[in-house]
């Protein structure tokens, strides 16, 4: 018999993620180990220190560029730069899910599987101290983002897609008020994001058709031949493509996000909106860069017609919510079409500029969630617009933080949202995408307006009765408002140091 | 002293300033009012010291000073003063005191916070001063955009009944214009060889292609053309002006609009000289249509301020056809307009705010012979209305007589319909006064106890200097033309007009000398 060979691992490379997912294993045996008085410190620390020793050991990796594990994982510049985005808003993220101060017991339930509205149900929502299972979910969701930006081949990326999907339909049904809205949130993420698991997994198999192979490389050198079969190239792309479309909430793929940015947990929502947003398109950014760059015009009309129709479809449904989380989330499906087309630049400058705005974005949108867990009545977060009416007035520090992050989603100067807007048109300009930059600055002013209304709602409105208060934020909510704020500053101000290290970072190996 | 960085310091003093007055407690109005006050003196003083320092017979540029900030897409923190640039500095410099001082009691009466206020009148300065001081196009578009928002919340917290909805459409139109400069900017960029540095674009300017070019221009234009305000994209100025303190509008038309004009003159001729002139024609009809247009919807108007506004709209349409006559002549008349008009005005707008502030309504049917109440200030009231409509021996007689002449020596039909803007200016302005102060007292104004009150210490101090300069300038413009016009010779150049007439012997003798 012959000896089974194994393909040599590159265990420095992998570190991050191994460190992530054994972290997330330890997360499981305290649970079952330790008094669940102490969990939520165990768990806390432990995220925290899981993440930061990642963090290091992605530093330290930084100039690591090779394949390893038999092909399947790539640690290169975007990798690496995109598995430290993550890590980063990671750890900002678990800042807003590990806050108890703000609400009694936290923002998860204590018992997910009670039924809603009963006598149990009342109870839990009262003062028990939430669920800490929610810790090595987010520790595994985050394990399987940094593989998605690093899978190398088809096969290894829909096992991350499913690692990072998984716990992200659990986190949202946790949400301790208003749990139908949260359960419902919950199995339509679920539902939606099972069918395009399995499209991107036919897609898979198409291709796999198509080139004898998985590895991207593989995938690269079969599109250059044209004695294969052009109908399953395009059927797999496209099947490929549908499943990264829906993660990355681009229309006509982005119908769950607003129900499930609504429904989730608030600090769920804005993971799913930072982080879910940097694995996505750094899978498809690797997808398209990598593997099928060799018939970028055939899908480049495509995927322009696609980001016109997101960058439409959230300004304009922008602009009629009523709903905080709901405005953020159409905020966010436009913000996707900006970065689609950052993408579709196919350029080193679109590559070091989409990678820019995915930082600069995350960090505002955490900010902006985070705020939005702090505005508050009896029965939670008050996020109804007409709600938010006066808040200026009883709490200038607090509106002006919110109206800081608005205009930084506006695209307004000396805040980061100017400067990666500029970055990813000023690569489309030079890819050739004029129309897509002229078609993101009309939709730019579409989307100014609904941002305005909530600055004219905060400002200039006469606050009603049911104004609800904002919370003090508890430290941890305050030192994530802190980093997202001045982060959204400091890449509006001074971002020379970040846009040469992207630059720096845009070259993938193959 | 020529090598002091007079432009940066001035840029970010008011900066400072805002933050200080900020800081000030709400209870402390008195105080942040002063500092206010005193800190736009500080930046007057230093502007006056820059003044003394330029050197009219030196470079076109002056005070460069250039910083590294994002090297990858070479954009950097360039500086840099051309007469043009130093004349509206200048104003921006002797507004801002001016001002301050005159919205002294503007937010007593609210339950606002006068540090909040006075705070974003220096902020707003910083932006102003920047936009005119960048010598970078990344730069100014920074400021260009930056300056939405201190005025978005003088209008929109501080301002009269409508101020929510002229806040916003204030903002609205103002960024759909710099959403169209990003796009233009953007272009210019990726086609201009990856710098933002004026005089480098400026060179690279020529290799464009004509159809590109022309694209970029209309991106600029439209910028310039809805902050300027010119037909047809003038309907925010009229709410914005309308709703504003009175204060903050004299600076609106004052020195915000300028950035439009000045951005045309600067930016739109120098990077696209063919394409200016191609648009040429259409500039100049539009600059026309909005002289007649403007002044006759300035007749009807029954709102003081948003009479002021409208008034305003048809000067700029004066100084949009002096840029686009493309005569040396003219191109001074409008540059010297854009100082003279933020003078009258503002003296205008200052006084109309006193009016107003009496007797709590911008309405001209509830005043009506307050000039028996309160003789001075309706004889200042008068006296700006005639500098605004270019009285000879005022400032604006001197510049809208050279944009006119210079007009008519190249587009004699364009100057003789302007003309006509100016026996319409004369009825929108007498009218207006006459049926404010003049013919028989209300008996309305009397139950006012405001009413009774004639200009104060404090007021008069605010309108002095205007009018000193006003008068002065009327009768001896040499000081603020000899700035400008190697400036706007320079620009000609660029766009690469010959020069009819006397003003080329003018240019000649200089250069000989």
């Amino acid at each position: 018999m012959e000896d089974l060979k194994l393909p040599g691992i590159d265990y420095g490379a992998l570190l991050p993620m191994l460190i992530l997912f054994g972290a997330a294993c330890l997360g499981i045996l305290v649970e079952v180990l330790t008094p669940r008085r102490s969990r939520h410190s165990i768990q806390l620390t432990l995220g925290f220190l899981a993440i930061t020793v990642a963090f290091v050991a992605v530093i330290v990796q930084h100039s690591t560029r090779k394949i390893t594990i038999g092909g399947a994982v790539a640690v290169d510049g975007p990798t690496v730069f995109l598995q430290g985005a993550i890590l980063v808003l990671g750890l900002v993220s678990l800042m807003l899910i590990g806050e108890r101060s703000i609400e009694r017991g936290g923002p998860f339930v204590s018992q997910a599987a009670i039924t809603v509205g009963s006598q149990k149900d009342l109870k839990q929502a009262g003062d028990q101290p939430g669920l800490t299972e929610v810790y090595p979910l987010t520790l595994f969701a985050l394990g399987g983002m940094t593989l998605f930006v690093a899978a190398n081949d088809l096969l290894t990326m829909f096992i991350a897609l499913e690692v990072f999907s998984l716990p992200l339909y659990l986190l949202c049904a946790l949400a301790r008020r208003r749990r139908l809205l949260s359960q419902e949130a919950a199995l339509k993420y679920f539902l939606l994001g099972s069918y395009a698991s399995a499209f991107f997994l036919f897609g898979v198999a198409l291709i796999y058709g198509f080139a004898g192979g998985v590895s991207l490389a593989q995938v690269h050198a079969s599109v250059a031949n044209p004695e294969r079969s052009q109908v399953l190239l395009y059927a797999g792309l496209a099947l490929i493509s549908i499943g990264l479309l829906f993660k990355a909430a681009l229309a006509p793929f982005h119908v769950w996000t607003p129900d499930v940015y609504q429904g989730a947990p608030t600090p769920i929502t804005a993971l799913m909106a930072a982080c879910t947003k940097v694995a996505a398109f750094g899978a498809l950014l690797r997808i398209l860069y990598v593997a099928f760059d060799g018939v970028r015009w055939d899908f480049q009309p495509v995927l322009g017609a696609i980001a016109a129709l997101t960058m439409l479809v959230g300004a304009v449904l922008a602009v009629t919510q009523t709903d905080m989380k709901r405005l953020l989330a159409y905020s966010s499906v436009a913000n996707a079409g900006y970065l689609l087309v950052g993408v579709l630049a196919l350029n080193e400058e679109g590559l070091s500029s989409t990678m820019f705005y995915l930082v600069a974005y995350g960090f505002s949108v955490l900010a902006a969630f985070g705020m939005v867990t702090l505005v508050r009545d009896a029965d939670g977060e008050a996020t109804h617009l007409a709600r938010w009416a006066g808040l200026g007035r009883k709490s200038p520090l607090f509106a002006a933080t919110f109206t800081f992050i608005l205009l930084a989603f506006a695209g307004i100067p000396l805040t980061s949202g100017f400067t990666s807007k500029f970055a990813v048109f000023g690569a489309a300009v030079e890819g050739g995408q004029t129309w897509l930059v002229i078609f993101g600055v009309i939709t730019s002013m579409l989307l100014a307006f609904p941002y305005l209304r909530v600055v004219v709602m905060l400002w200039l409105s006469e606050p009603g009765d049911s104004t609800p208060t904002v919370s003090i934020p508890g430290f941890l909510t305050s030192a994530a408002l802190v980093i997202g704020v001045a982060a959204t500053i400091a890449l509006g101000v001074v971002p020379a140091p970040l846009i040469d290290l992207t630059r720096d970072a845009a070259q993938y190996v193959r | 002293m020529k090598d002091f960085p007079f432009l940066s310091i001035l840029t970010l003093l008011p900066l400072v300033g805002a933050i200080a007055v900020a800081l000030i407690p709400r209870a402390k109005a008195e105080l942040a009012k002063t500092v206010a006050l005193a800190w736009s003196l500080v930046v007057l003083v230093l502007s006056i010291f820059m003044w003394i320092a330029f050197q009219v017979d030196g470079d076109r540029f002056q005070f460069r000073e250039s910083y590294a900030w994002i090297p990858s897409w070479d954009a950097r923190f360039t500086f840099a003063a051309d007469g043009i640039a130093l004349v509206m500095l200048m104003l921006i410099a002797i507004l801002f005191p001016v001002v301050i001082l005159a919205s002294w009691h503007d937010v007593d009466k609210s339950n606002r916070s006068a540090p909040t206020y006075f705070a974003l009148l220096l902020a707003f300065e910083f932006t102003m001063i920047g936009v005119f001081a960048a010598a970078d196009i990344f730069l100014f578009y920074v400021f260009f955009e930056v300056m939405l928002i201190p005025m978005y919340f003088i209008i929109g917290s501080f301002g009269g009944p409508r101020r929510q909805y002229a806040a916003v459409k204030f903002f609205l139109y103002s960024l759909v214009g710099g959403l169209f400069m990003l796009a233009a900017v953007i272009g210019l960029w990726v086609v201009g060889g990856h710098t933002f540095d004026w005089t480098k674009l400026t060179e690279a300017a020529s290799s464009i292609d004509q159809n590109t070019a022309r694209w970029l221009f209309l991106g600029f234009f439209v910028a310039f053309a809805i902050k300027a305000p010119f037909f047809p994209f003038h309907t925010w100025l009229p709410d914005a002006g309308g709703a504003a303190p009175a204060g903050a509008a004299a600076l609106l038309v004052g020195v915000m609009d300028k950035v439009g004009t000045f951005g045309i003159l600067r930016y739109c001729l120098s990077l696209f000289p063919e394409a200016s002139r191609w648009f040429a024609p259409a500039a100049l009809v539009l600059g026309v249509i909005g002289i007649i247009y403007a002044a006759l919807l300035a007749v009807g108007q029954n709102d003081l301020k948003r009479l002021v506004s409208y008034t305003s709209i048809a000067h700029f349409g004066f100084i949009g056809i002096g840029i686009f006559a493309f005569t040396t002549q003219a191109g001074t008349g409008s540059v010297l307009y854009m100082v003279n008009h933020g003078l009258a005005t503002g003296l205008l707008f200052i006084v109309v705010g006193m009016f107003v502030a009496r007797r709590g309504s911008n309405l001209i049917s509830d005043f009506g012979g307050a000039g028996k109440l309160v003789p001075v200030l309706a004889g200042v009231f008068f006296f700006a209305g005639l500098a605004s409509l270019a009285l000879p021996g005022t400032a604006p007689f001197i510049s809208e007589f050279l944009v006119l002449i210079g007009t008519f020596t190249v587009h004699p039909a364009y100057a003789v319909v302007a003309t006509a803007g100016i026996i319409l200016a004369a009825a929108y302005v007498l009218w207006m006064v006459q049926r404010t102060t003049q013919g028989t007292l209300n008996p309305a104004l009397t139950e006012v106890p405001e009413m009774k009150k004639d200009i104060t210490l404090r007021e008069k101090v605010v309108v002095a200097p205007l009018i000193l300069l006003i008068i002065l300038l009327g009768f001896y413009p040499k000081p603020v033309t000899d700035v400008i016009n190697p400036a706007v010779q320079a620009t000609m150049q660029d766009v690469g007009v010959e020069d009819p007439g006397p003003t080329a012997v003018v240019a000649n003798e200089r250069v000989a000398r």
